[in-house]
């Protein structure tokens, strides 16, 4: 079935095709090279096309006021949910964050209220910004905020010491079987990366002074 | 034969002399040369990369601490995964291709000689960046092959020379396809039709595009990552608006179809040697084509069942797991054309057969196995468990490997100009498949008991089958010296191979020399 040319090429055809093997080649190159850069944009295309996504389908928007009504404003006074509060820091932050209370109990529709407190104890501003997440992971679809201090990003000046409200709903679509949702936040700083060698250890030990004005409070 | 091979091998190439020594390897621009120092390259890889699996095990003889610290061992799980992956098995194939592609569709070389040799150059650098990584302070990247934020967002410098690897690796892998797929579309021997090609090549070919489409998705991920490591981009930072998740799509956007480039030149290697062993032709050679461009397609569409555990909504999750099954019909396609190709053959047992058949013993375990990970719910249980890492075992050594093992044995005659040792390449298969199942059976039973993934320390109960699988993984360790023993010495000496040394082997590689002359097919054999 193969067998090699039997006759040695005729040299002009053979130098004819051995050019055009080149050009082609350089075709086919310059191709392959517009599809990899293609491909290389459309790895950062995909940033975009996820966050649209996510904001289309509802499955991201946790730092958002959710000013949607729900469709049922009735308070369901028949069952009470218990809300469970829980405050985090990422490591390098050098704040203290707690919740008064530690958790709520509210009927489903009815607005319920909780201060958090937080205190700057570096001897410089930091900028954080608050990230919520809910167990059951479930809850979070149903658990509506209506104010939030993780709508936006804190400024704490040196030693600062601020209280903030969240105001929110359970919707009573809430399923019957889940009585009890933890909401957690983690502050995160968001200047960067903080200057983590010079760490917060040092200010850290200075008394960590009161009362900000209530005004800042949002 | 033509006057191009009939004079010595004392070329001088118009003007300007062959170089020797060392510069001969540095400047080279030969397919052969460069598939050589890739097969070495990605072998020495294998080795180290080897030889970090071995401290993983012996930290994981016992429960407890023994060996080496937590963080080490974290070290040591992704610099394992990142250099099989990326430094063994790829370029492995790619060596395959540099040797074998020119020599089976009768073209001179590949297309662009130097940028040929620069592909293959960039990856000892590389290599050296990711070895260097572990004497950085902080030590090598600790996160995981995959690379996850917020870990690789956090972690000391030696991410950096990860990321800085994975960039240049990454390079090299679309120079090496670009190459590939212009050589396979515009230099094949006239009359040598696309469907006349052999399937080494067919599959070659899509994986290089698939390389081409997916390796930079991977760049630009990565690039993100760096970028929110030192210019203050939030892409995966929640803090500033980022996801991390959104880090897992795109990663398993390049991921899926990547576990695909490092198999699918697998299944062309083994559809040359069942037919050439089975004295028969290969039995569908057109569906064979068709499931390799079918798997390819579908690669694209399943990267989620790599993060069922996410929390994504349930149709997404219905989704990703169907099209993950249907991904079982081209591979059954191919696996039961393989055994109809057996069927009623004329077979021997040669070296290159038994890997073979092993391959297919056992690369159809871990097909299974992926077809349980790809049920949702059960996926959500084994998630990040030892079963997790027997599956991908069972598909990457027992395929990738065994594959590439089966495929040096069928070439290497071809190669060196002589056969290796028959009793030896068949003590080394039955070696390599025993510890290689004691090895990593027993994993599938520690990860539906529970044991996690990427820890140095487990409860008492697994202690047992961790034993078995710390000795299951020194004996096939050890083997692999065999292994190269068995290469050192065919290299050296032993029988003359004939230009055909396999009866039933078919295509134009051996219609030339054994061992295959410098320059072949310089003028195109006509193919009918």
């Amino acid at each position: 079935m193969i067998e090699r040319a039997a006759q040695p090429p005729a040299s002009p055809a053979d130098a004819s095709t051995g050019a055009s093997v080149v050009a082609d080649n350089r075709v086919t190159l310059r191709k392959l090279l517009v599809v990899t850069a293609m491909m290389f944009g459309f790895g950062f295309a995909l940033v975009p096309f996820y966050e649209k996504l996510c904001e289309v389908t509802g499955i991201n928007r946790i730092v958002k006021r959710d000013d949607h009504q729900p469709a049922n404003t009735q308070v369901d006074t028949s069952r009470s949910v218990t809300v469970e509060f829980d405050a985090n820091l990422r490591s390098n932050l050098p704040w203290t964050f707690k919740p008064l209370e530690g958790s709520l109990k509210v009927h489903p529709g009815e607005i319920g209220t909780v201060i958090y407190e937080v205190s700057n104890v570096a001897g410089r501003a930091v900028t954080g910004q608050a990230i919520p997440s809910y167990g059951p992971m479930l809850a979070g679809q149903f658990f509506r905020k209506i104010e939030c201090f993780c709508f936006d990003k804190q400024e704490l000046a040196a030693g600062e010491t601020r209280q903030m409200p969240i105001a929110f709903v359970v919707d009573p679509s809430l399923p019957a079987d889940v009585n009890t949702i933890t909401l957690s936040f983690t502050f995160f700083e968001v200047a960067g990366r903080s200057q983590a060698g010079s760490s917060p250890l040092a200010t850290a030990s200075a008394p960590a002074t009161v009362a900000a004005p209530q005004s800042k409070i949002q | 034969m033509q006057a191009t091979h009939s004079h010595p091998a004392v070329h001088d190439h118009g003007a300007h002399a062959q170089p020797t020594g060392l510069m001969r390897w540095i400047t080279t621009t030969n397919h052969k040369d460069i598939g050589t120092m890739y097969l070495w390259f990605s072998f020495t890889m294998f080795l180290v990369g080897g030889i970090l699996a071995l401290m993983l095990r012996t930290e994981l003889f016992q429960p407890g601490l023994q060996v080496v610290e937590p963080e080490v061992f974290n070290q040591l799980t992704t610099m394992h995964g990142v250099i099989m992956v990326f430094g063994a098995i790829m370029p492995a194939f790619v060596g395959f291709a540099n040797w074998m592609i020119p020599l089976q569709i009768g073209a001179a070389d590949m297309a662009f000689a130097r940028m040929n040799n620069w592909s293959f150059w960039l990856l000892p650098p590389a290599a050296l960046l990711l070895v260097i990584s572990f004497f950085v302070p902080g030590g090598a990247a600790a996160g995981g092959w995959t690379l996850y934020p917020p870990l690789s967002v956090q972690m000391g410098p030696g991410m950096d020379l990860a990321i800085f690897a994975l960039h240049i690796l990454g390079a090299s892998s679309i120079m090496g396809s670009i190459n590939i797929v212009t050589t396979i579309l515009n230099m094949r021997a006239p009359g040598m039709t696309l469907m006349k090609m052999p399937l080494f090549c067919w599959t070659w070919l899509i994986t290089a595009y698939l390389l081409i489409a997916v390796m930079p998705v991977l760049a630009g991920a990565i690039t993100m990552i760096l970028t929110d490591r030192h210019f203050d981009t939030h892409f995966f930072n929640a803090a500033g608006g980022g996801d991390p998740v959104l880090f897992q799509h795109v990663f398993w956007f390049f991921g899926h179809p990547e576990v695909y480039i490092m198999i699918l030149p697998a299944f062309g290697i083994v559809s040359e040697i069942i037919p050439a062993f089975a004295r028969k032709p290969l039995f569908g050679y057109t569906s064979m084509v068709y499931a390799t461009s079918s798997i390819a397609i579908l690669s694209f569409i399943v990267w989620a069942h790599h993060m069922f555990t996410v929390g994504m909504p349930a149709t997404a999750q219905l989704f990703f797991m169907y099209a993950t099954m249907l991904i079982a019909v081209p591979t059954g396609v191919k696996v039961f054309n393989w055994v109809a190709t057996m069927w009623k053959g004329s077979m021997t047992f040669e070296t290159p057969m038994l890997f073979a058949c092993g391959f297919i013993f056992v690369f159809t375990m871990g097909g299974f196995t992926g077809l349980i990970l790809a049920i949702t719910p059960i996926d959500i249980q084994l998630h990040d468990t030892y079963f997790v890492v027997a599956h991908f075992h069972y598909v990457l050594v027992a395929g990738s490997l065994f594959a590439l093992f089966a495929g040096v044995y069928y070439w290497l005659p071809k190669w060196t100009g002589h056969m290796y040792n028959e009793t030896l390449g068949k003590a080394h298969f039955w070696l390599s498949v025993i510890f290689f199942n004691v090895t990593f059976f027993v994993q599938h039973f520690l990860g539906l008991a529970g044991m996690p993934r990427r820890v140095p320390d487990y409860a008492l109960q697994f202690a047992d089958f961790n034993m078995i699988s710390t000795i299951g993984a020194f004996g096939f360790g050890l083997t692999q010296l065999l292994f190269l023993y068995i290469i050192v010495s065919c290299i050296r000496g032993g029988e003359k191979a004939a230009d055909k040394p396999w009866e039933g082997a078919q295509g134009l590689e051996w219609t030339v020399p054994s061992p295959a002359p410098h320059h072949t097919f310089e003028t195109p054999p006509v193919v009918r």
